[in-house]
């Protein structure tokens, strides 16, 4: 044991943890059977060991590498078979016919920091300094703009769909701020505040949304569907929750080298149903990956109210049915988000685990453009929600108290965002579309016989019919 | 390892194929052209005679690869699989493997074992049930870097994957607008074995085959099944390899020196005169066997294993077609939407002027596979049947 515990860096200060909370033994980490480089057999550990000339599986490794066989035998003597040293752990007995409980007594607890007249509640916080702060606003109210003048574009018909943040402006935007650049971020499609802190430009979401020549996606994907590597931003897929493994899987690649960053991934209520949510929460636990699980519970998947969705209580009770931390947080207060997902982040890489985090907030906009949800809610609740509990009202308030932002700043801000939203759109607007060679590049690395010949035969098409249709072009 | 394949040794191997490749920029290792005949006319002095071998035929009596260059040694199917995979992870410090029972016990056909003693249980990982998510998990890890192999313990099993393979494994790297590659393999046993029930029995070509971004490709033979899961490796694009549950256990000789095979090419595998027939994976013994009463008869069949099953490669069985005009298509999967079906088609739709006959293809019938062996046995294509077909072929 103790030779795996010096090979196995990373994994100490969570074995030593799990070690003295569970009391005598440690059987459930698989730390101690999981190594990069020393294989299980050759190593002087072995010995120490002692797996009864059988191939270490986990299972025996596990039950060798923590209880000696004479001490198994007088656990089971003394305590009067109290407890039992069964596969997956020592696990206590007990006389009495007692189910769980289904929910807990009370719900669990939610972080806020700030109220709602912006007012701190508590000063187990993490602290940011003025710069960072007044830039979140900013940028929360960019992303407000972008999304009110997005929407309405769609309305006018000028893109075909899109699909709005409202009300979790802070979850976006604090959540970003408190990532490094190098943290690969998995989003679901509500997370394009995360892709405009990291610096990608108005020009290139309006780029995307119009799907011209600009388009870092060339043309291929739905609005609002942003990718972008050099921002470490992976390409928004409309599948649900397939993005949780990828978010696991990238996880095991950083854990693998080694490497100072994390992943996070956002995911809906809605999504929380599916198998890769489960599998994914199972693998990252497992696996010890240094993956955030940001679960952005809005209350609403499409028409779907939380209450048919899950009978849990939310979703970070379901952190430790898989063996990982969670927390539930106001999604609307900045800086709980900001708090948690640096906490967080900091727990995932130095004890290489999963977290998950759930932040209760409200879906102040529809679905997306495909939906009206004032057909399946009041919009009283909708209206109260957007004006009691915005996350940007009430983090402005808090700035002003600081001294830190003020009336006029606000106008001023407002007017400029707007503005540059529009012109962006109008760039964009105005711009070529991709060429239908486009339709052909990126499906493998190099075009197959196959696509060669199916573009061949495109191309022969738009050409014979020039006149039918003058706008395409290769 | 890199730099004893020549760029020019691949761009003079190309001049053999104009037509097929000429937009067709291959990457800068030798890829095995596989010629059945011994080389006569079509010696390239520049390729390197040194390091790799210059023959790329796959018999099962004959090898002149073995021949030509040092004795090889002999494997089993598996242990080629196995012994591509440990040179690749050799090679290189991102391939690594993913899927059930693939650590310490080795892979469920042993394919990895010995593997997780070597390289650790990180870089072979033991996953939880979920074949969806563990592919999700590899989908992730490629866009990232790392060059996963993700094994499905029986291919039936990655229909659970399906969702992931085809929407993000097969799109992401056009989606993002080839910002993100997926560099994957996802491999496994599949096809009918010896009485493993319907669930087990599935053949996963036919429902992956329209997936746009995927390439897949079907090992039969020890040399080509190494050559194949090396080249799947080094590919930017996924890949899914095809392996079948009863041909693991083939035995061959194989190079002991380094070797790649194309992805995108069919192997010739006996040529001939009279009729082509196309087939892959276990079909292709039973065509072989079917070849000698054939051969007995006096016949002459050219038996060609076409390997690439997306893309086809058309160029190899285009000059087929247009020696023979006669074809026949012989594989496991059913009838209604399977690999034959869509070879015909394109066979159909490109050489049309060079049969003689319409093509004719043999293919398992539409049902799900019995477990009782007599019944399981006529699901799936016998010599005989291929013997009486070509014989009407050729009338």
């Amino acid at each position: 044991m103790a030779l795996y515990l010096s090979k196995s860096g990373k994994f100490l200060p969570h074995f030593i943890t799990k070690m003295s909370s569970l009391g005598m033994i440690n059987l459930s980490s698989l730390g101690s059977c999981l190594s990069q480089n020393p294989p299980l057999l050759t190593e002087d550990g072995r010995t120490s060991y002692a797996a009864p000339g059988n191939d270490p599986t986990h299972f025996v490794c596990r039950r060798f590498g923590s209880v000696k066989a004479d001490k198994l035998a007088s656990i089971s003597t003394n305590a009067d078979s109290q407890l039992l040293n069964f596969p997956g752990g020592v696990v206590k007995f007990t006389p009495e016919l007692k189910f769980l409980s289904d929910a807990p007594e009370e719900r669990i607890h939610c972080y806020r920091v700030l109220d709602e007249s912006g007012h701190l509640l508590t000063s187990d916080f993490v602290e940011i300094d003025k710069d960072i702060a007044v830039r979140m606003y900013k940028e929360m109210v960019m992303l407000q703009t972008v999304d009110t003048i997005f929407y309405e574009a769609q309305r006018q018909g000028r893109i075909s769909f899109y699909v709005t943040a409202m009300g979790e402006e802070a979850i976006n935007i604090a959540s970003a701020a408190a990532l490094s650049m190098d943290d690969f971020v998995f989003p679901q499609y509500r997370e394009a505040g995360v892709l405009l802190w990291r610096g990608f430009g108005l020009q290139d979401l309006a780029n995307q949304c119009f799907g011209n020549i600009g388009d870092n996606c060339k043309g291929r994907q739905m609005p609002a569907h942003y990718g972008s590597k050099k921002h470490n931003y992976f390409t928004v897929a409309s599948t649900v929750a397939t993005q949780i493994p990828h978010a696991v899987g990238a996880a095991y690649s950083l854990k693998m080298e080694g490497r100072d960053a994390c992943t996070i991934t956002y995911f809906g209520d809605g999504g929380t149903s599916t198998g890769d949510f489960h599998a994914a929460m199972n693998f990252a636990a497992v696996l010890e990956a240094p993956v955030i699980l940001f679960c952005r519970n809005n209350g609403w998947a499409i028409s779907t109210p939380v209450s048919d969705q899950f009978r849990s209580d939310g979703i970070v009770v379901r952190g430790q049915a898989y063996g990982i931390r969670g927390i539930r947080v106001d999604g609307n207060d900045a800086l709980a988000v900001f708090s948690a997902v640096h906490t967080a982040r900091k727990m995932a890489i130095s004890e290489s685990r999963p977290v998950l985090i759930e932040a209760l907030t409200y879906r102040a906009g529809h679905h997306s453009t495909s939906d009206d949800s004032s057909k399946y809610r009041p919009i009283e609740e909708i209206e109260w929600w957007r004006a009691a509990q915005d996350p940007v009202g009430r983090f402005r308030k808090w700035l002003e108290m600081q001294g830190w932002w003020s009336c006029e700043s606000d106008t001023e801000l407002r007017g400029w965002a707007r503005q540059e939203v529009l012109n962006a759109i109008q760039v964009a607007e105005k711009a070529e579309k991709p060429g239908l060679r486009e339709i052909f590049t990126d499906v493998y690395d190099v075009p197959p016989s196959n696509l060669r010949d199916q573009e061949k035969s495109l191309r022969q098409t738009v050409q014979r019919h020039q006149r039918d249709y003058p706008h395409f072009q290769f | 390892m890199a730099a004893s394949f020549g760029v020019s040794s691949a761009a003079v191997a190309l001049a053999d194929h104009a037509v097929k490749s000429s937009a067709f920029p291959l990457p800068s290792l030798t890829v095995i052209r596989s010629e059945a005949r011994p080389i006569s006319g079509r010696v390239n002095r520049s390729r390197k005679a040194g390091k790799i071998s210059t023959h790329a035929v796959a018999a099962q009596t004959e090898n002149p690869a073995s021949a030509a260059s040092k004795p090889g040694h002999e494997v089993l199917l598996f242990e080629a699989l196995r012994e591509g995979l440990e040179e690749e992870m050799e090679r290189d410090p991102r391939v690594c493997i993913f899927g059930e029972d693939v650590g310490h016990y080795g892979g469920s056909y042993k394919v990895s074992k010995g593997l997780a003693d070597k390289y650790g249980d990180l870089r072979v990982l033991d996953t939880p049930i979920a074949e969806n998510s563990f592919t999700g998990m590899a989908v992730g890890a490629a866009m990232t870097g790392l060059r996963p192999v993700v094994e499905g313990m029986n291919m039936g099993f990655l229909l659970l994957a399906f969702n992931q393979i085809s929407d993000n494994c097969g799109m992401l790297h056009y989606t993002s607008g080839g910002q993100f590659t997926i560099p994957t393999v996802i491999r496994g046993p599949g096809g009918v074995g010896r009485q493993l029930g319907a669930e087990h029995s599935q053949r996963l070509e036919s429902y992956f085959q329209s997936i746009p971004g995927i390439q897949m490709v079907a090992c039969s033979t020890p040399y080509n099944a190494k050559g194949l899961m090396k080249a799947a490796i080094r590919s930017e694009n996924p890949v899914v390899l095809f392996e079948h549950v009863l041909l693991y256990n083939l035995k061959e000789r194989i190079p002991d020196e380094e070797y790649v095979v194309s992805l995108e090419e069919a192997e010739m595998v006996r040529p001939g005169e009279h009729v082509t027939i196309l087939t892959y994976s276990r079909m292709r013994y039973h065509v072989m066997q079917a070849a000698k009463t054939l051969v007995n008869k006096g016949y002459d069949p050219e038996v060609i294993d076409i390997r690439s099953l997306k893309p086809f490669d058309l160029y190899t069985i285009g000059n087929s077609v247009k020696k023979t005009h006669k074809v026949l298509i012989v594989e496991e999967c059913m009838r209604t939407g399977g690999i034959g079906a869509s070879l015909t088609a394109a066979i159909n739709e490109n050489f049309n002027d060079y049969l003689d006959a319409p093509i004719v293809c043999l293919s398992s019938q539409d049902v799900p596979t019995p477990y009782a062996g007599t019944l399981e046995e006529w699901t799936v294509v016998q010599p005989a049947q291929i013997v009486t077909a070509v014989e009407h072929l050729c009338r």
